[in-house]
């Protein structure tokens, strides 16, 4: 059996580096699957795969034309489940979406497939503490790892519970606002990162809004390290082809483990 | 009044369990409801909620929501007889005037009470999502009223069809926000509305137009709503030998006229009808999902996207339903209808002509479904029939004469 998306996460983190996870929406371009790859050989520990939603509350507009663009192409969940099954990658897939798409058929029956198609995480956004309940023990019951999000607007109290009951690694949020491009880390990033760090052992990831090598390397200084998605999505969207986001993922990478030494 | 049949039938009241009362901590009614948004947007809505529950059980703040209501919207509104329209299709037929209303509409009760709460927590700006305007109007006007600022976000296909109400929210004040994502229409203000309320949580508050939205908002907007009904059922009470009509009827979109309205009769014998636009029926098309934060019917396709509506009246352009409503669907208490754009223009004619009436193509669909009831024998000859007129139709004048 193959380690879970947690096991493997903190294995990798042992080795000494941060921890790189970079991001794309499914369906984007017909070359989605080899931008996986590209990222794959460009050195990162885990990819974010987003399973494009029509009301993405949550994503700014880079993520948004993304995904519009994926659902224009006539992508769908199973569409992408069937390519999943398809790649060759040693890394861990982690799934992104939103809860209308979870509960479609049935939530069991939505991590059953996704654990089916190889995926080993799931993220979904708009599925809180508060309603976290049936999809925290259909996914349990897959040993698909759920990585819940963390704020800087979360209380102590609820810090805690989040590092307890989230699996694969926390999603620590850089700031109060949507994915998408920003030029400086908020002092509030570092907060978070040192109060999760406290909490619990499970790898803390930041996300929303790093853009670039620099910013990938200040926050990882304050957790286990980052997701990189708008960036990505923006220079896709302009025309980057995988070798070339292949190669801005390197560059973080380089950043990161010269940054980590 | 002459030529009214005042006689109803038996309007002995059955009283539902615990129908339309406090969902609870988990915001359910049913399975549908609930808080489905990000992590950031948690505090805030605990804070809402326990603001909300303080605010509801004090008697102060009671009194300055009913002194707002009554001294600046203008309430109780009237329960006005159609005369004419009555003697026509047979029926005894009640308007319930929100059209008379400031600004209006009945968007502005909710309003008034969801920006003395925003001012009770010393929030300094309002943020709002508009479809037809009626609600980014409202929402402007108690903004000025309590000196707070206003952020509306409108869908830029609503901007062109509703110019009229952009001017008033500029006028007022407010600034409006073209929404150009989407189907650039109600759905997409609700977005993004909710992505600049993440950004902006500290010092915004997010005031939702309708019984939509995670908890407390739907319970919220529907208790703030329920004047509507409660006026409604002791103007009956006044007016009719039984006291209760045989029919509550009222248009939906998100359903907030509809929530109010049968918040005042859902215990009484009376049958609640809530009447959509037939490209935006979520009661009649629908299939549960999440949506703008809440579990509820939503229109969607069979890959879980969630489908443009499409209706003459802009603000019943919305693919969910609030969630009590779903709930008073599954369990049979309220029924949901749909009529065409077709029949709501020609409902709205009829009402103007026959009553004086300029309905809003919104509460025109409650009017266009009393009247094909009547006519078929589904509202059986010398019925009693409670219609909440949820707005004025000046906006829509534009779009009138498109259509004519």
């Amino acid at each position: 059996m193959t380690e879970s998306l947690e096991e493997f996460l903190i294995a990798r983190r042992g080795t000494g580096r941060p921890l790189l996870v970079p991001y794309v929406t499914a369906g984007v371009t017909p070359a989605w699957t080899d931008v996986v790859h590209a990222y794959a050989d460009a050195g990162a520990d885990a990819v974010e795969l987003g399973f494009p939603f029509s009301d993405p509350m949550l994503d700014g507009v880079t993520i948004q034309e993304a995904s519009d663009r994926a659902i224009a192409a006539g992508t769908t969940v199973k569409g992408i489940l069937e390519e999943v099954a398809t790649l060759d990658v040693d890394i861990p897939l982690i799934a992104m979406t939103y809860s209308n798409l979870v509960v479609q058929q049935s939530t069991a029956g939505f991590c059953a497939a996704l654990t089916a198609s190889g995926l080993r995480g799931l993220i979904v956004p708009d599925s809180p503490l508060e309603e976290v309940g049936e999809l925290a023990d259909a996914a349990a019951a897959e040993g698909l790892d759920l990585a819940l999000l963390a704020a800087p607007s979360s209380s102590r109290a609820r810090l805690r519970e989040i590092t307890e009951r989230s699996r694969g690694f926390v999603y620590a949020l850089t700031r109060m606002g949507t994915t998408g491009e920003r030029g400086e880390i908020p002092e509030q990033a570092a907060r978070l990162g040192r109060e999760l760090k406290g909490l619990t052992d499970r790898p803390v990831l930041f996300g929303f809004g790093v853009s670039n090598p620099a910013q990938a390397t200040e926050l990882a200084g304050h957790a286990d390290g980052v997701v990189v998605a708008s960036a990505l999505m923006r220079k896709l969207l302009d025309g980057a082809r995988p070798r070339e986001l292949g190669e801005y993922v390197a560059s973080i990478r380089r950043a990161l483990d010269q940054g980590a030494r | 009044m002459d030529g009214m049949s005042w006689s109803g039938r038996r309007g002995v009241a059955a009283p539902a369990a615990r129908a339309m009362s406090d969902p609870g901590a988990t915001g359910r009614f049913g399975t549908y409801g609930g808080r489905y948004v990000p992590e950031s947007l948690i505090p805030a809505c605990h804070e809402i909620e326990a603001a909300f529950r303080g605010a509801w059980s004090d008697p102060e703040f009671h009194s300055r929501f009913d002194t707002l209501l009554t001294v600046y919207a203008g309430r109780p509104t009237p329960l006005t007889p159609a005369w004419r329209l009555s003697r026509e299709l047979g029926i005894t037929l009640f308007l319930k005037r929100e059209d008379l209303a400031h600004t209006g509409s009945h968007k502005i009760n909710n309003v008034i009470g969801q920006a003395l709460l925003a001012h009770r927590m010393g929030k300094e700006r309002l943020l709002a999502e508009t479809g037809a305007g009626q609600h980014g109007v409202a929402t402007a006007t108690a903004a000025a009223l309590l000196g707070l600022k206003a952020t509306v976000f409108m869908g830029e296909r609503d901007i062109e069809r509703q110019e009229l109400n952009v001017l008033r929210m500029n006028v007022l004040g407010a600034e409006v926000v073209p929404v150009t994502t989407g189907s650039r229409t109600l759905k997409d203000a609700c977005n993004e509305a909710m992505r600049h309320w993440v950004s902006s949580v500290d010092n915004s508050y997010y005031c939702v137009g309708s019984v939509m939205g995670p908890h407390p908002y739907p319970w919220m907007v529907r208790e703030f709503q329920r004047v509507i009904g409660e006026e409604a059922r002791a103007q009956c009470a006044a007016e009719l030998p039984v006291g209760v009509p045989d029919y509550v009827v009222a248009c939906v979109g998100g359903g907030s006229n509809a929530a109010g309205t049968f918040a005042g009769f859902v215990d009484t014998t009376a049958r609640l009808v809530g009447v959509e636009a037939e490209g935006g029926a979520a009661a009649t098309f629908g299939r549960a999902g999440v949506l703008h934060g809440f579990c509820s019917l939503v229109l969607q396709d069979e890959n879980g996207q969630v489908t443009e509506a499409h209706s003459v009246a802009a603000g019943l352009d919305y693919p969910g339903i609030g969630p009590e409503h779903a709930h008073l669907r599954d369990g049979g208490r309220a029924r949901y209808e749909t009529v065409n754009d077709e029949e709501v223009v020609q409902a709205l004619l009829c009402l103007a002509r026959t009553e004086g009436i300029l309905a809003a193509l919104e509460s025109s669909h409650a009017v266009a479904w009393v009247i094909r009831a009547a006519k078929s024998g589904e509202i059986t000859p010398g019925s009693t029939v409670m219609l909440t007129l949820s707005g004025r139709g000046d906006k829509d004048i534009a779009s009138i004469k498109e259509l004519l």
